[in-house]
């Protein structure tokens, strides 16, 4: 190995690169346990790996290993652990909140050669597949059988299982369906001295602790998942969307908690206020009203007599609460783009604005009024607009704030701003993030979320996993001396890492 | 309201100064679960009460303490319910016990366990801090899942203090059906629904006939009943209470009761005893003449494990032992939270 890397390293951690020694001594070793192409050095090999999904921060790490079996990723991590070298494991890099993103002084271990289906047992609803297969793949294989995995996180074409797990990934489903870590049954994962240990398993509830919640949302702070059991679901008989308009938003929320009073659990439950309508319905032209204040998408979905029976009550539901439009997808197509118009939101508003910022906040349903209205407030002090898309049916806020980088002063505002929207939805007792993690971006708001007590043993639970604090070093929990700023989901248009993902 | 969170903070920080094994009590109705534990009782009784309970946000937050029976009752006058259908197993059952043991009911294979439902809970670790972990929201990645790993822990990690939970709407439909299937037909049928969008919400094959219990809207119900066949049963709520409960006659005597948890579609097995299934084949009870160790391999072979659930020897292991890697792990992350192992010592594993 003879090259070095000449740019300059931007490690949001402020870690040094490894000295060319050192570099060079662990190339060496890896070489011994890679195949030639499964270990990349060349700052043009290396280049694609500096960012994930959230590429307003990026760092060229000192090496990328790409396994191709599982025993070479123990090798791997027994080198790098018996070096006290820190591995950054990275599924398909579509997290937006950091979680992949490299250090200067790390190798970054990329799954995306594990990216086969191993097993699809139809008869027992499972599939055993690896942790670099898309999310959508396993519902691919699994459609022919009837059956479907549940967790749909926007990015599914292209984001991978294992970083759903490492994420405890959502979608638009969970109310009903549940996240990541209602749908799995078994991981096999390498710790960081390279045991392949199998946690959780296909019977029910396996002896000792629940590592398998525990490890699941771990964002790799605790170990390297090489293999993931998913469970399958018999797809759903029917499915209807109803859309429904309302004059005010208070009446959307109260609407929703009115469906979910009478004992209805809809498959899918979100609402738009006006600016991301109008928005969404200039770019994909989904049909929506554009003189509401906000619209919600409820899907019902189940057996062909429930659907028709909770239609009925749902529309008399909305329309008694203030919708004043309820309309009914008359068929596959129109369902499509009432869907597709919320799924458009983020790209949508990324039109009519140089930039946007995301929050994920999550919030009791209830204070949704109050939260809506202190946003308002808020985006008056500031100056700035806002968009506000819900996944109304958990909590799950996604505020979009309008703003241009190119302003002088104008993103300081905007971070300030989206700090003081998380700090709003943890008052209301809610948390900073719903799905798309903490990773490198939250980490400060951890500090507002967490009381030193906690995070003292968020650190702890890491050092019965790794006690050299090796695995995706200074990620997810900050450490007490860290509190600080605040950051949030930045997306300049044209510079996103996966543009032409639907986010939602 | 009854918040007792000093008391027990004061008697759990002197019982970590002196070393003293705590053994931690609800209503102590699942004092057989786990193996026999010794200490000084730490009664979380009177630190109960519903905190919170809003039914339009699905969110219930009650302190340990608080009866499971009040729980269910405030739900159900709601038309809620608590989706994982917990055993009691005597009138005292308390909330905290009840995650603490991580038990589900039959709905379980149908909806989800125990542990799928936490949300957020309080705990109190063996050092003697109150930490609050997870919350009242559906969705929440920030910091690792406390909450859950607390769940069928059995106190060895924490006092839960208090818990956060998802509740869901009670069906507004329910019926049971009875074929008159052999236990491997029914293990065979039961499979073949499960694939299918049908709204099934228990099975049992209890050694004579197999029940079928379908939850929904009424529709769904009508329409699943006329499909499935079989012959409707009357008494159906008290059917699937005596299995929870274990007051089902396959249930009396005093001895060992084996509980075996199995890959869905695992064969009936080749041990000798009488057996109760549920949850399509994945929860077997077994009354066996079998030896321990002849139990234990049989489910393992099969991607499965044994618990001793009543009776029999509770001072040797009573949960399957767990490979040496996976043994070492829990056991640094028990240090962790209980630091002198004073938290129901022993009740888990022997050696922890």
């Amino acid at each position: 190995m003879t090259d070095s890397v000449s740019v300059p390293i931007v490690d949001p951690d402020g870690a040094e690169p490894l000295s060319p020694a050192r570099r060079e001594a662990l190339f060496r070793e890896l070489a011994r346990v890679l195949p030639t192409e499964g270990l990349l050095h060349q700052e043009e090999d290396l280049r694609p790996f500096e960012c994930d999904g959230l590429s307003a921060y990026r760092c060229l790490p000192s090496l990328v290993a790409l396994p191709d079996t599982v025993e070479q990723v123990q090798e791997v991590l027994r080198i790098c652990s018996r070096r006290g070298i820190a591995v950054i494991a990275r599924g398909a890099g579509t997290g937006l909140s950091g979680g992949a993103l490299p250090r200067a002084d790390a190798v970054l271990l990329s799954l995306a050669r594990f990216s086969r289906i191993l097993h699809v047992d139809a008869g027992n609803r499972y599939a055993r597949v690896q942790p670099g297969v898309r999310n959508l793949a396993v519902s691919e294989a699994a459609k022919p059988f009837g059956l479907y995995y549940a967790p749909d996180p926007s990015s599914q074409i292209a984001c991978s299982i294992g970083g759903n797990v490492a994420e405890n990934a959502g979608g638009v489903h969970c109310l009903k369906y549940g996240l990541t870590v209602h749908n799995i049954l078994e991981l096999k994962v390498v710790t960081v001295d390279g045991e392949l240990l199998t946690i959780g398993g296909l019977a029910p509830d396996s002896p000792g602790y629940d590592l398998l919640a525990l490890l699941t949302g771990s964002e790799g702070m605790l170990a390297v998942i090489v293999e993931v059991t998913v469970k399958l679901l018999p797809i759903p008989e029917r499915a209807q969307v109803l859309l429904a308009a309302f004059d005010r938003i208070e009446d959307a929320g109260a609407a929703v908690g009115a469906i979910i009073a009478a004992g209805v659990v809809p498959g899918g439950l979100e609402m738009m206020d006006g600016p991301a309508i109008k928005a969404a319905e200039d770019f994909v032209h989904a049909g929506y009203p554009l003189d509401a204040a906000a619209i919600l998408l409820c899907e019902l979905d189940g057996t062909n007599e429930e659907v028709s029976e909770q239609v009925m009550q749902v529309r008399a539901l909305l329309a008694r609460h203030g919708a004043s439009e309820v309309l009914t997808a008359i068929d596959a197509d129109q369902r499509q783009r009432f869907w597709a118009g919320r799924k458009a939101a983020f790209p949508a508003v990324g039109r009519i604005s140089p930039d946007y910022y995301c929050m994920d906040g999550t919030i009791p349903r209830k204070e949704l009024p109050r939260v809506l209205k202190r946003i308002t407030e808020l985006s008056e002090e500031y100056g700035l607009a806002v968009a506000n898309v819900f996944h109304a049916g958990d909590g799950n806020l996604h505020p979009l704030i309008l703003y241009d980088a190119n302003k002088p002063g104008e993103l300081q505002r905007t971070e300030e701003f989206g700090g003081r929207i998380l700090e709003l939805c943890v008052d209301v007792g809610g948390t900073i993030t719903g799905e798309h993690g903490v990773g490198m971006e939250k980490i400060n708001q951890m500090c507002v979320q967490f009381p030193a007590d906690e995070l003292t043993r968020f650190h702890a639970i890491k050092a019965a996993f790794d006690p050299a604090g090796l695995l995706n070093p200074g990620k997810a929990v900050p450490t007490l001396n860290r509190c600080a700023e605040f950051g949030a989901m930045h997306v300049h248009r044209g510079k996103a890492a996966f543009p032409d993902l639907e986010r939602y | 309201m009854h918040d007792a969170a000093n008391e027990l903070q004061e008697k759990v920080r002197q019982a970590h100064a002196s070393e003293t094994p705590l053994r931690i009590v609800g209503g102590d109705t699942k004092a057989f679960y786990g193996r026999a534990g010794e200490g000084e009782e730490l009664s979380l009784r009177d630190h109960r009460d519903v905190v919170s309970y809003e039914p339009t946000e699905l969110v219930l937050t009650a302190r340990a303490g608080t009866p499971l029976a009040e729980i269910e009752l405030l739900l159900r006058d709601n038309g809620q319910m608590l989706p994982f259908e917990p055993p009691h197993f005597g009138g005292g059952a308390t909330i905290g016990g009840t995650i603490a043991c991580g038990l589900s009911g039959p709905r379980r294979a149908y909806a989800g366990a125990a542990r799928d439902f936490v949300l957020g809970t309080r705990i109190l670790t063996g050092d003697g801090q109150w930490l609050r972990f997870g919350g009242e929201v559906m969705k929440n990645v920030a910091g690792y899942d406390v909450s859950r790993l607390m769940c069928g822990s059995l106190g060895t990690l924490g006092v839960i203090g208090e818990v956060s939970l998802k509740v869901l709407p009670a069906p507004a439909a329910e019926l049971t059906l009875a074929l008159d299937l052999s236990p491997a037909e029914a293990m065979d049928t039961a499979s073949a629904w499960a694939g299918k969008p049908l709204p099934i919400s228990a099975t049992c094959h209890d050694g004579e006939r197999f029940y079928v219990r379908l939850s929904g809207a009424t529709t769904a119900v009508t329409a699943a009943r006329r499909r499935l066949g079989g012959e409707v049963r009357e008494d159906d709520a008290q059917l699937w209470e005596r299995v929870r409960e274990q007051r089902h006659g396959f249930f009396s005597g005093d001895g060992p009761l084996w509980r075996l948890a199995l890959p869905a579609g695992t064969p009936l097995l080749d041990l000798a005893g009488k057996w109760l299934l549920e949850w399509g084949g994945s929860q077997r009870w077994l009354r066996s003449p079998c030896s321990t160790t002849d139990i234990r391999d049989a489910a393992q072979r099969n991607g499965g494990h044994a618990t001793l659930f009543r009776g029999g020897d509770r001072t040797s292991e009573v949960f399957q032992p767990l490979p040496a890697p996976l043994d070492q792990l829990q056991r640094r992350l028990k240090a962790q939270f209980d630091p002198r192992g004073i938290l129901n010592a022993g009740r888990l594993y022997l050696a922890w």
